[in-house]
């Protein structure tokens, strides 16, 4: 059969189960295409050879009950595997192997997944365009040189290049909503708390939330079906009824409120993006939901409140990368000699800027200024969401003020940087889930989302939604190869 | 309350008190960590009771051990303590090679456990010591600095072990009235079953909080926090050196500055723990991965039906129903051992005796063999029969001391020894009426001179008998019929 | 408010992280930039405001208290850049 890597998962999977496809051919189509796709640089570390292997037992004693039976799947360097290799993008966890599995992964392997390898992302998940990972940037299959946002860039760009079905990714400020949208592929932030977060490198705790990104919203439904889970393990995972995600996806959303909010429409946003939103809505319609407008009045004041909790957190969870436990360490005179040199040559200028910002704000003097202020910012944004879902079952926005930019582009002007983050941000604030689906192309050619947020736990009704749009919309990716 | 002795430091004219305050950290006595399954227990090879959360490995998350919040619940009741239904989990951030997560988790502005008061008996009367907070915490690992002499090697057993910090209001005044608050706590901590209370293991430390002021003075010193002391002799020396340092400095009419301070023990004085530049901040923030602790008045209620009898409550009782004096209930209560000895013997024994008895001679004979009460060579079920032995008239108080001399070496039943050695007390009238005769008939000078009016010499007499009987003969008896035979 | 190099040099120290000072230069021009863009946030008046501690709408779950993990010196030294089978290994400290 051709083109298996064109496939999408929920195709592959009739194919397996039919038999048509064995594990073994299409982990090695994936293979294939992957050694060929080196230019892209998605791959800190590759797992083919165990993958074959793998393949080659799962087709010996197939179990075609597991919901991704024989599926080979590359994931985010932010996961811990058990005996691979695990960086979180950056030369501090440059040699560490643990010996545990994360949650969310172990999730993907019980269920039949098979793991082709760890996908580059920005160091420790901190970055808009995959260019804080020491392993290099990563080339977004759209276009040369064009970032494949970030942090989960290696994963967005695995799967818009076909050389993984899907992947998951992890998604603090909109990590994985924006690659998803800079490379035309579908991705998803879930509920917090829905995703255990046990096993994955930590970044922000009370904002990181793993999640799907795939190239439908069908095959995002199967993997968040698999991913999300009720952890002892994790305590702020919460246990709650989890949907058949993939089961009941359904188009029939008439009758459902879609709210606008006018915050959203920022100041010099492009026409194209403000066409992209306006379709998007006409589409939403003729799926037959009632869409009004609402306002979410703190929205401005979301991407400063990230920029304090989340560097603030960072700052404390990225304490134990200090060249005794694990990883990386430069010899030092004395003890705080050695913290200070492991810790200033292991870590990049990023992640460095974010630790000295979190330690600043939380520090004697400045707590109630900075960190307690955003906390309170954050009651209030939560707030603004609370109050418009009394009116409304989901809430459409634009994924990002733009599309894919050039590598080099942003990266000496962090707060621009930032600015990529707008209206992905508070979703994470309000712990809430939020899809983006690619939505069209801008003139260039380059992809374009929009974000659907849900309330708490209502993972089925977003998918419901961008499931329904996604058949209007008829997204089709313009990738060429270029690479190869 | 009686007068209070202050502990003064004199310099010429000038006389200053010392404000003490306390932060005991009493482990837990839980099986496995605070937030993770490895286990507590003492004594382990290095590093063999690390599990990775423990080791701050990447991705791993804290889950709190339920056990350790009931007993921080019920230590905060035993110190009489407002218990905090909602409470936060705190990161404290520092670097330490002991420390693997670059902070550890503890409770800052919402401790789980509020106010409170502790009773200290002490010589001039009773003393009520302040508590401000109680709040749990994780313990560090141990730096080891003189196994290699290039580096530091670092054992993680004990990291994320359960604390309780205990906090005292700066309430205390002397050495001895430091000895008696641990002490106290303590006590409170084992009666509940909370913390072992083992300084020897590490299972109770404490900072102390120096500060000096001349005396009568309202405005309190600059305070010194002392870390890590481990015993009670330690303290009660750190304070007294740390104090005399303060006031000296004050003499010299220099400034003490606010710093955290180390107790050299062979020196007997203390020293600046971190150079002033190196100050530390330590950016508390509730804890991420942790959500807010929220416990219910059930939960509450419920673990105060698992309240024993406390120290103070159980010395009124003993003070009330066996009318034994303030300072002997005092011993018997003050240590959760010596209490449960105590109520077994008086179950089948009289009270005010067994009091004597174990305050008395017990103690003695423990103090000498320098062995706990649990340790004791005599059971309590033994020592019971010995007292009931003098009791009933068996044996006198005397030949009880040579029978309790025989049991410490193997704890043997007091009956068998009496019967093996003939000692039972001669209390047939008829028998003893033999010896007394023998003995007036030997005397009758001095039954003549007893007579004419010196009734002195009715001692002379019954000393006269006992020897007679060698120490059995029953000396009330006696007493008795020689009266009689004497008229 | 700005910060300055004295501030960032006291921070970096707080962080564990050294900077030369081409860096601290660069860092303190860094923040100020992005500390602009975050004093945003006192427009806002938020004194009755409760502050957002979790943003997981439950409580504390509890665990049991037992014993779980058994003796994983050996993988946990494993990754550590120190050769040692019993300990980790750190430069000598003086207290
Ligand atoms: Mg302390
Ligand atoms: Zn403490």
């Amino acid at each position: 059969m051709s083109n298996i890597t064109n496939q999408t998962l929920s195709e592959i999977i009739n194919n397996i189960k039919s038999k048509k496809l064995s594990s073994q051919e299409v982990t090695k189509a994936f293979i294939e295409r992957s050694e060929k796709s080196k230019k892209l640089n998605v791959y800190v570390t590759e797992n083919f050879t165990s993958a074959i292997n793998q393949a080659k037992k799962f087709d010996e004693k197939p179990n075609y009950e597991l919901k991704l039976p024989g599926i080979p799947i590359a994931v985010k360097d932010l996961f811990c595997t058990n005996g691979v290799k695990t960086t979180a993008g950056s030369k501090i966890l440059n040699n560490f192997i643990p010996n545990y599995e994360s949650t969310v992964t172990q999730n993907i392997w019980d269920q039949g997944g098979i793991l082709l390898g760890k996908l580059n992302c920005d160091e420790f998940a901190m970055g808009s365009s995959n260019e804080t990972s020491f392993f290099g940037n990563v080339q977004n299959p759209i276009g040369e040189n064009l970032v494949p946002g970030g942090s989960s860039g290696g994963s967005s760009s695995a799967v818009a290049a076909n050389l993984t079905p899907v992947t998951i990714g992890t998604d603090t400020g909109g990590s994985i909503r924006q690659p998803a949208s800079f490379t035309g592929t579908v991705g998803l932030k879930p509920t917090y708390g829905s995703c255990s977060r046990y096993g994955i490198v930590a970044f922000a705790s009370s904002l990181d939330q793993a999640g799907p990104m795939s190239k439908n919203v069908k095959d995002a439904a199967i993997l968040l079906e698999v991913i999300s889970s009720f952890d002892q393990k994790d305590s702020t995972s919460i246990d709650f009824k989890r949907n058949k995600y993939s089961e009941e996806l359904t188009t029939k959303i008439k009758g459902k409120k879609i709210g606008i909010p006018k915050e959203y429409r920022v100041e010099g946003m492009s026409e194209e993006i403000e066409n992209l939103w306006k379709k998007g809505i006409e589409h939403a319609k003729e799926c037959g939901a009632e869409v009004i407008d609402i306002s979410l009045p703190y929205t401005n004041y979301a991407l400063p409140t990230y920029y304090i909790v989340a560097p603030a957190e960072a700052s404390s969870n990225l304490a134990r990368y200090d060249g005794v436990k694990y990883g990386f360490r430069s010899p030092g005179k004395n003890l705080i000699d050695m913290y200070e040199k492991t810790r200033s040559e292991g870590f990049g200028e990023e992640v460095k800027r974010r630790i000295m910002i979190g330690t600043y704000v939380l520090s004697s003097g400045y707590y109630d200024a900075y960190y307690l202020k955003a906390q309170k910012v954050r009651q209030l944004i939560k707030k603004d969401f609370d109050d418009a879902y009394k009116k409304v079952d989901a809430i459409l926005t634009p994924s990002t003020p733009s599309s894919a930019f050039k590598i080099g582009e942003k990266k000496d002007d962090p707060v621009s940087m930032y600015l990529n983050d707008i209206f992905t941000v508070p979703v994470n604030l309000a712990g809430l889930p939020a899809i983006s689906i690619p939505a069209g192309l801008d003139k260039q050619g380059y992809p374009l989302g929009l974000q659907i947020i849900g309330k708490p736990f209502d993972e089925q009704n977003i998918l419901n939604i961008a499931y329904s749009m996604e058949e209007k919309i008829n997204f089709k990716n313009k990738i060429l190869d270029w690479w190869i | 309350m009686s007068k209070v002795e202050k502990f003064l430091i004199k310099r010429g004219n000038n006389q200053y008190e010392v404000v003490i305050g306390l932060e005991v950290h009493a482990q837990v006595n839980s099986k496995s960590k605070l937030f993770s399954s490895s286990s507590t227990k003492f004594g382990a090879e290095p590093n063999t009771q690390v599990s990775l959360v423990d080791a701050a490995f990447p991705g791993m998350l804290p889950v709190i051990n339920e056990f350790c919040i009931k007993q921080a619940i019920k230590t905060g009741i035993g110190l009489k303590a407002k218990i905090n239904k909602r409470s936060i989990f705190d990161r404290k951030n520092y670097f330490y090679a002991d420390l693997p997560q670059g902070y550890q988790i503890s409770q800052y502005k919402y401790p789980i456990v509020g106010e409170g008061t502790v009773i200290l008996d002490m010589p001039y009367g009773q003393k009520k010591v302040g508590i401000e907070r109680l709040h749990l915490e994780q313990d560090a690992g141990k730096s080891i600095h003189d196994m290699d002499p290039k580096n530091t090697l670092v054992d993680l057993n004990r990291s994320g072990v359960a604390l309780m910090e205990i906090v005292s209001k700066p309430d205390l005044t002397s050495p001895e009235e430091v000895n008696v608050y641990i002490k106290k706590v303590r006590s409170i901590m084992r009666y509940l079953g909370t913390c072992d209370g083992n300084m020897q293991e590490g299972s109770l430390r404490a900072d102390v909080n120096v500060s000096v002021k001349r005396i009568g003075e309202s405005k309190l010193g600059t305070r010194c926090e002392i870390k890590n002391v481990n015993s009670i002799k330690f303290m009660q020396m750190a304070i007294t050196s740390e104090a005399n340092r303060q006031v000296d400095l004050i003499e010299e009419g220099k400034q003490i500055d606010q710093e955290t301070r180390l107790f050299d023990t062979k020196k007997n004085e203390t020293r600046s723990m971190r150079s002033k530049e190196d100050a530390h901040d330590y950016r508390y923030f509730p804890d991420p991965d942790l959500l807010p602790l929220e416990i219910t008045d059930d939960f509450i209620q419920k673990i105060k039906t698992e309240i024993p009898e406390l120290p103070d409550e159980k010395k009124s009782r003993f003070i009330e129903k066996f009318n034994l004096s303030s300072y002997e209930a005092n011993i018997l209560v003050s240590d959760l051992d010596t209490s449960k000895y105590f109520e077994t013997v008086i179950e089948n024994s009289d009270v005010k005796l067994s009091s004597n008895w174990i305050t008395g001679e017990l103690f003695a004979l423990l103090n000498e063999k320098n062995l706990e009460i649990s340790q004791s060579p005599i059971s309590s079920k033994n020592l019971s029969k010995l007292i009931n032995l003098i009791k009933d008239g068996t044996i006198s108080g005397k030949i009880a001391k040579t029978v309790f001399e025989i049991m410490a070496d193997g704890d043997k039943n007091p009956v068998d020894i009496i019967e093996e050695k003939g000692l039972k007390q001669q209390s047939d009238p008829k028998e003893l009426e033999k010896f007394i005769e023998k003995v007036i008939n030997e005397n009758q000078d001095k039954v003549k001179e007893y007579k004419s009016g010196k009734e002195k010499l009715f001692g002379f007499f019954v000393g006269q008998v006992m020897q007679a009987s060698r120490g059995k003969a029953n000396p009330q008896l006696v007493n008795e019929i020689l009266k009689k035979k004497l008229k | 408010m700005t910060i300055d190099l004295k501030t960032v040099k006291h921070i970096s120290k707080l962080a564990r992280i050294s900077v030369d000072e081409e860096k601290a230069n660069k860092l303190t021009s860094d923040l100020n930039s992005i500390f602009d863009f975050i004093e945003k946030l006192n427009e806002l008046k938020t004194e009755n405001v409760e502050p957002l501690t979790s943003i997981a709408e439950t409580t504390l779950r509890f665990r049991e208290d037992e014993i779980k993990s058994e003796n994983i010196r050996e993988e946990i030294l494993k990754n550590s850049p120190d050769e040692n089978k019993d300990f980790f290994v750190v430069p000598k400290v003086v207290e």
